[in-house]
């Protein structure tokens, strides 16, 4: 029973160093291969069976992702609106109620905390979603103001349903509006007799939705997406965080903590980053009255850019794995690879990577030095990088209202 | 006669340092201790039949892991096995525990405060920030902020160049962190009351200064910025007790063709001419040396063992001013079993780690005003570990050695003290373990009591302070021991301190003697042995 | 509403630092404005009635006067405050062998000759410390990265008056003992403990400190400057009269001083202040606005906190404001007798404190919330000096009580009120027997009291503690500390700002400077 499985807090246990989801029954019966990862504390599968199956659900049918362990604050009251609006570098003042924006919050210094996402369920009562732990940060923010903030992560469990016929496939599992949804809308409905919210967002680059439900009715809610495959209708297939990794580098999307170095944990005062830095410039609005950081990132616009975290794409076939970035072959070293990937559908190396912008303008050639292995044996190669501006790849279904329907 | 070419007064472990360090350089040292087994307050004591008692230091961690590699101390037989967790028992019932996997320390801290659990990530950050900063100032010399030599000045610009490393706001960050209050430093991160003690603990052992009081924040640092393995802040138990740590590096020392002569107390150090000659044994025995290097904190040193005509006279008056006070007491127990504390879940892995019965920053500071007012602690706060759980060597099979720490403990209680103030004391820490462990009282078979008093009598560490001077600014850096004579110098020619009572200071870190060692080697043209910092970038 | 001329500026609050501030920048050529919300101009520093016929000092009772170079700046002379006699200090003793301390100089029954020599070295030693501080009090507080000229300049002043003024072995003591407590250095330097409690006083009186808490030596040095200032006295007309001077100078100097005119908020624009709204809802315009105010009113009560960045406000309201003196006002119907001493004594400033164990112990009490037990008291009769000050014949008293915390535990009811008065009235009657007979009336100024009549968080003398971690380039806080603050338009003037608290003017004068030479630069 899912109440069991949501521990009680009161009794602290040692022995289990990840905590199961709501959903860790289907999970565990589904991960074959039994490669867990600890996401913000969780038991999560890194991959279920196949990595190549996991991402081709993902790009051609549909997949399914437990993203219960993503932190969750509930955040309503009377001032709710204003301190989200000072929280974040997006006028989200205007967010109309069943819409979602997607956000990024700075410290003092204009220096990214993490990124995030505001669900405005209701008139007034927000969802705020993040990569990382951030009580602390909102608590610390809300001096002053009449807001309450709720850790919800343990009381909300929910579900990423992506993939070309992930629309088709929550209608066929009961969820008759979802054809209405636009991207970043919100709808509350009712599946098999429980409450269910559904958003259209997602971290794949690909038509999909967020289900969310109480941890209640977990299990239901899984149950009852996939009835859909056991009659027989599509391929859906439940995907790990490595299936993950590579869509959201081919969407283009970043990944605070992986990508670079969020401020809150940085030790080292230059592994901080301003959102232009990390390419979020286009969340940031200076226009708007004042949130935390703004001051600094007035002062930042004024000088020219120091560094820029690129979408890179690396040629050849080697994979760039923490390799350092050089000016031209063997030239001035210039920055490094954070997170790479091998697009399938690309049939390329992808990679975010940290460069140096000297006299603010991005340098005229990126080239990669390679150390790769073949049967254990060391060698080294060198490889040119192209600056991909615009999302590595990126499919009208995405956006398409309404969805194809299969 | 016997004739040396250094002779360093104490076999503690910064003085067995320091010589292994100059015998490496090819000088003949000999090392001179007045009890009849060497380690000073790195010992291991059998003062119960097949029991052996860490009976001062208890933990390894600050132990410079480049000292540690120079000296090859682990083929000279040492194995430091990182401690696991920690626990403070609250007075209702519950306790806060820290575990070792990260996932369950964090739920550990959201069951306390699910704020507090994610403040904790922005304190670590912090605090490794200013870990950071200071790990690079231990293995080297204070600068002279007097002094106007090109090596000094150049010394004071890299130590600007570290602050400049950090942003503005880090620098004043750091600044508030050097002179705050730990209880309020931590009242800017966390709200729990149990939290905040159980943090709070570190930052007053061997100090003779409050929770509240201004500059304990940093003290803190002294207990974190050791690593075992990688590991900042992490401690470790030395196999075979405290002992293994001053053995090893004596075997280190031996290897150099070093020599110990234990039963052998200094007198005084023979000054000619104004320089250092030599020094005299209690007995009368005269040997000589040109490198004198005094191993005893700066009170004995100046005010003991040197002949106060051989002294300028203001540095007799910052000896008579240094502030070594004892605050500290131990108290060191061979059991009969494991005790059982019934407030932990069965298998609990916390009593594995350092236990602790403080759980209000309000007891832990009116565990302070009883000291100020020379009394012991009525409510104190102790450091309780349980080696022997991890180490076969220190008591028979199924039996148990524990030493737990007390803070505070006064020098002289009011009319000085007695055997049954002893006794007192030690029923005083008996009985607070024995609130939490019922079947404690049961197990117990010795313990042997450590005021001040005793660790002053059989150690020789001025009225016991377990630093050999206090933490507070006035005697940090540049002014360890005193303002001018921070660069292990002394005041006259040939003699120089590696004690703890020079920077960086106390703990089992062998930094002060590497540094000495280092100053004495430049002063003499000789090759340098001592390592340089591993730095961590 | 017609547009404010570029240059005017309005000043919340008309405390001295305030006036001095607007002194400064009328005669810099700015249009001044003051907004006091009081009915009377001078924050603490004003005289009020507190019984029919008796009248006291607001808050502060006793004057160094104020910084000479402010005087000598503004244009004023140290003899039109026509200050009183020099005070001098007694230390009262139970048995009537009391301690007469001067600036430099002790005497008393008991005194070893040693002691008297030892505190004659120990003050000359330490006003030289307070003198090499000085470049720092008087200058903005350097930033200790990205500095500018001047931050440069103050640091070559202090570096080169500490290592060439100080000299050596007196810049290496006063490294030593600066981050240090009180109760080791006096203990290092005198053996009499009744001279060293009285001493201790002056280290912690307004603070939340006891003799042997860490940086009591700063805090004394501090109170030292203002004993190098000019001499301890208790202005005629009680302090309210030397706002009154100030009062007058400023409005000759063409500022308009406003009273009852108390500000709800400061009204800003895209990032920049540009006014003031009164409770009243009345607005004023102004591209420059100072307060005077504490840190926490001025960020937290009179701007709406989404102008602040979040780590800012939270960094504001973790300040420790904490006030821990009361003062009592009595009324007496005559001068009482206090062993050992003449009524001419009276003039003098009394302190219970016979050793520093006793000033710890009082101390002890606050940090568990309580009042003292034993409390530390200082006591005047300002009507011996000035005798408008009551009705004839009859007496004030003006009584500093240490330790009494503004969050005591259980709040500062009839009850706690009426209990701590006992206590201070049976200490003083030890010293004084028969004092209780010849009340009339009292006063009870709790630090609850001083926040709500003077507006001051906390209840704190200060506007927050002066620990190094709130002092100099921290104080209130990095990022607000050199009287600018991240609201453009916005600046601090008083106490809470750099060098703190203290009658002094410092921080009105180096706000006011700081100003000018900011809007020159554009």
């Amino acid at each position: 029973m899912p109440s069991t499985i949501i521990q009680d807090i009161n009794q602290h246990n040692f022995h289990e160093v990840l905590k199961p989801t709501p959903f860790h029954p289907r999970v565990d019966h589904d991960c074959l291969t039994k490669n867990w990862m600890d996401w913000n504390g969780y038991l999560t599968a890194r991959t279920y069976d196949t990595l190549a199956a996991e991402y081709f659900a993902i790009r051609s049918s549909c997949s399914v992702m437990d993203l219960t362990p993503m932190g969750k604050y509930r955040i309503n009251g009377p001032d709710a609106n204003k301190f989200l609006n000072r929280l974040v570098t997006r006028d989200v003042s205007m967010l109309r109620p069943q819409r979602v924006s997607y956000v990024v919050m700075c410290n003092d210094e204009g220096k990214v905390l993490d990124d995030a996402t505001i669900f405005h369920l209701n008139e007034g009562d927000y969802r705020l979603c993040c990569q990382h732990h951030q009580l602390d940060w909102l608590m610390i923010s809300s001096l002053g103001m009449d807001v309450s903030i709720k850790e919800e992560t343990h009381d909300i469990a929910a579900l990423a349903v992506q993939g070309p016929t992930s629309a088709s496939a929550l209608k066929l599992a009961g969820i008759d509006e979802i054809g209405q949804l636009k991207p970043y809308d919100i709808l509350h409905t009712q599946l098999h007799g429980f409450e269910v919210m559904v958003s259209r967002t997602g971290y794949t680059g690909d038509l999909g939705y967020e289900l969310w439900t109480s941890p209640d009715n977990a299990l239901s809610m899984w149950d009852a997406i996939f009835e859909v495959k056991q009659k027989g209708f599509y391929d859906i297939r439940t995907i790990g965080l490595s299936a993950l990794e590579m869509v959201r580098i081919e969407a283009g999307f970043i990944l605070p903590g992986d990508d670079f170095n969020t401020a809150e944990t940085a030790i080292r005062a230059d592994r901080v980053r301003s959102p232009y830095e990390v390419g979020l410039g286009w969340v940031v609005n200076l226009d708007k009255p004042n949130f935390t950081g703004k001051r600094a990132l007035l002062d930042e616009k004024k000088k020219p850019i120091k560094r820029r975290l690129l979408r890179l794409e690396v040629s050849g076939n080697k994979a760039p794995q923490d390799s350092f970035l050089y000016a031209g072959k063997g030239g001035k070293r210039i920055g490094t690879i954070m997170t790479q990937i091998w697009s399938p559908i690309l049939k390329a190396n992808l990679a975010m990577a940290d460069v140096e912008f000297a006299g603010g303008s991005q340098p005229s050639e990126i080239w990669a030095e390679i150390y790769y292995q073949k049967e254990l044996e060391w060698r080294v190669s060198w490889a040119k990088g192209k600056v991909w501006n615009k999302p590595f790849w990126s499919h009208p279904r995405r956006s398409a209202s309404p969805p194809d329907s299969y | 006669m016997q004739s040396y070419d250094a002779i360093v007064i104490g076999a503690g472990h910064n003085g067995l340092v320091t010589a292994t360090f100059l015998a490496k350089a090819g000088l003949k040292v000999l090392v001179v201790e007045k009890n009849d087994h060497i380690g000073g307050a790195t010992v291991s004591r059998e003062l119960h039949q097949d029991w052996k008692y860490s009976n001062c230091s208890y933990v390894c961690s600050l132990f410079r892991p480049e000292i540690y590699q120079a000296l090859d101390l682990g083929r000279h037989g040492l194995e430091v096995v990182p401690l696991q967790g920690s626990v403070t028992f609250k007075q209702d019932g519950d306790y806060f525990g820290s575990y070792h996997q990260s996932p369950v320390r964090r739920r550990e801290i959201e069951r306390h405060s699910k704020r507090d659990a994610d403040a904790s990530i922005r304190f670590d950050a912090d605090l490794m920030k200013w870990c950071r900063l200071i790990r690079s100032f231990l293995l080297t010399a204070p600068p002279d902020p007097g002094s106007l030599k090109i090596r000094n000045v150049m010394e004071f610009s890299y130590l600007l160049k570290k602050f400049h490393s950090l942003s503005e706001s880090q620098i004043y960050e750091f600044i508030r962190f050097f002179t705050m209050s730990i209880a309020e430093y931590l009242e800017e991160y966390f709200e729990s009351d149990v939290i905040l003690a159980h943090f709070s603990g570190g930052s007053i052992i061997g100090t003779g200064l409050g929770v509240y009081s201004p500059g304990t924040a940093y003290v803190l640092l002294h207990h974190a910025m050791g690593d075992v393995d990688g590991n900042v802040g992490s401690w470790g138990f030395a196999r075979g007790g405290m002992g293994a740590v001053s053995a090893a590096i004596a075997s280190s020392f031996q290897a150099e063709d070093g020599e110990i002569r234990t039963d052998a107390e200094v007198g005084q150090i023979l000054v000619k001419g104004g320089r250092a000659v030599g020094v005299a044994l209690s007995g009368g025995e005269e040997i000589y040396a040109n490198t004198i290097v005094s191993n005893l904190d700066a009170k004995r040193t100046f005010l003991k063992i040197m002949d106060r005509n051989d002294l300028p006279e203001h540095v007799v008056q910052r000896a008579e001013n240094f502030k070594i006070r004892g605050s500290s007491g131990k108290v060191n127990i061979a059991l009969d079993g494991l005790p059982n504390f019934p407030a932990l879940p069965p298998r609990s892995p916390l009593t594995l780690g350092h236990i602790h019965f403080t759980d209000t920053l309000e007891r832990l500071e009116r565990a302070y005003d009883d000291w100020k007012d020379d009394c012991w602690s009525k409510d104190p706060y102790v450091d309780l570990v349980i080696p022997s759980q991890y180490d076969p060597t220190l008591a028979p099979p199924g039996k148990h050695m524990m030493s737990v720490f007390v803070q505070y403990c006064p020098v002289k209680p009011e009319g000085g003290w007695t055997d049954q103030k002893k006794d007192a004391f030690g029923a005083t820490v008996i009985n607070q373990i024995s609130d939490y462990s019922p079947n404690f009282k049961d197990l117990l078979l010795h313990a042997e009591v450590r005021t001040p008093k005793e660790i002053e009598d059989e150690v020789g560490l001025t009225e016991g302070n377990i630093f050999q001077g206090e933490l507070t600014l006035d005697q940090l850096m540049f002014n360890r021991p005193f303002p001018g004579y921070a660069r292990y110098r002394g005041p006259v020619k040939g003699m120089y301190m590696c004690s703890s009572s020079t920077h960086p200071g106390g703990g089992v870190m062998g930094a002060p003697g590497t540094n000495s060692a280092r100053e004495i080697l430049t002063d003499l043209k000789r090759r340098d042995t001592t390592p340089e910092d591993f730095g961590d970038d | 509403m017609t547009k404010p001329s570029e240059n005017s500026v309005i000043i919340i609050g008309a405390g001295h630092n305030g006036l001095v501030c607007a002194i400064y920048l009328s005669i810099a050529g700015y249009k001044v404005r003051v907004l006091e919300a009081q009915d009377i101009a001078g924050g603490g520093a004003v005289t009020s009635e507190f019984a029919a016929g008796f009248k006291i000092s607001g808050l502060a009772h006793l004057f160094h006067g104020l910084d000479p170079e402010i005087l000598k700046d503004i244009g004023m002379q140290s003899a039109d405050f026509e200050l009183g006699p020099e005070i001098k200090t007694i230390a009262l003793a139970a048995n009537g062998n009391h301690l007469l301390i001067g600036k430099d100089s002790v005497t008393g029954a008991g005194l070893s000759e040693e002691d008297k020599q030892a505190y004659k070295e120990f003050k000359q030693e330490y006003y030289d410390f307070a003198k090499a501080l000085k470049p720092l009090l008087l200058n903005k507080p350097p930033r200790l990265k990205n500095m500018d000229k001047a931050d440069k300049f103050t640091f070559a002043k202090m570096g080169w008056g500490l290592r060439f003024g100080l000299g050596v072995d007196a810049m290496r003591e006063f490294l030593r003992v600066g981050g240090i407590n009180i109760y080791d250095v006096l203990n290092e330097k005198i053996e009499n403990s009744h001279l060293k409690g009285a001493i201790s006083v002056d280290a912690v009186m307004g603070h939340h400190m006891g003799p042997r808490t860490p940086t009591t030596v700063l805090t004394y040095l501090t109170r030292l400057n203002g004993e190098a200032q000019g001499n301890l006295s208790a202005p005629k007309n009680g302090m309210g009269r030397v706002t009154e001077l100030l009062v007058n100078y400023a409005e000759s100097k063409g500022v308009e001083i406003q009273c009852g005119a108390t500000v709800k908020k400061i009204l800003i624009d895209e990032g920049k202040a540009t006014g003031v709204e009164l409770v009243s809802g009345e607005q004023y315009k102004a591209p420059l606005i100072v307060s005077n105010a504490d840190a926490k009113s001025t960020f937290l009560k009179m701007i709406d906190v989404c102008e602040l960045d979040a780590m800012f406000a939270k960094r504001i309201n973790t300040t420790r404001t904490h006030g821990s003196v009361a003062k009592f006002h009595f009324a007496l119907d005559g001068l009482p007798e206090f062993v050992g001493l003449e009524a001419s004594d009276l003039g003098n400033r009394m302190l219970i404190a016979p050793d520093m164990r006793y000033v710890e112990h009082a101390f002890n009490h606050s940090k568990y919330k309580e009042f003292s037990t034993e409390p530390v008291i200082e006591i005047i009769f300002p009507s011996v000096h000035d005798d408008s000050l009551a009705p004839p014949g009859r007496h004030v008293m003006s009584v500093l009580a240490t330790f009494a915390p503004y969050n005591l535990k259980n709040g500062w009811d009839e009850q706690e009120r009426r209990q701590f008065t006992n206590v201070v009235l049976k200490s003083i009657d030890e010293y004084a027997p028969g004092i209780t007979s010849k009340i009339i009336a009292s006063e009870l100024v709790t630090p609850i009291d001083i926040e709500n009549k003077f507006k001051i968080s906390g209840g704190h003398w200060h506007h927050g503690e002066m620990t190094i971690d709130q002092s100099f380039m921290m104080r209130p806080i990095h990022g607000a500390a050199q009287y600018n603050t991240p609201i453009e338009g916005l600046f601090l003037c008083g106490a809470a700002a750099h060098p703190g608290g203290g009658i002094t003017g410092i921080p009105g004068r180096n706000a006011a400077k700081r100003i000018s030479s900011l809007d020159r630069a554009g």
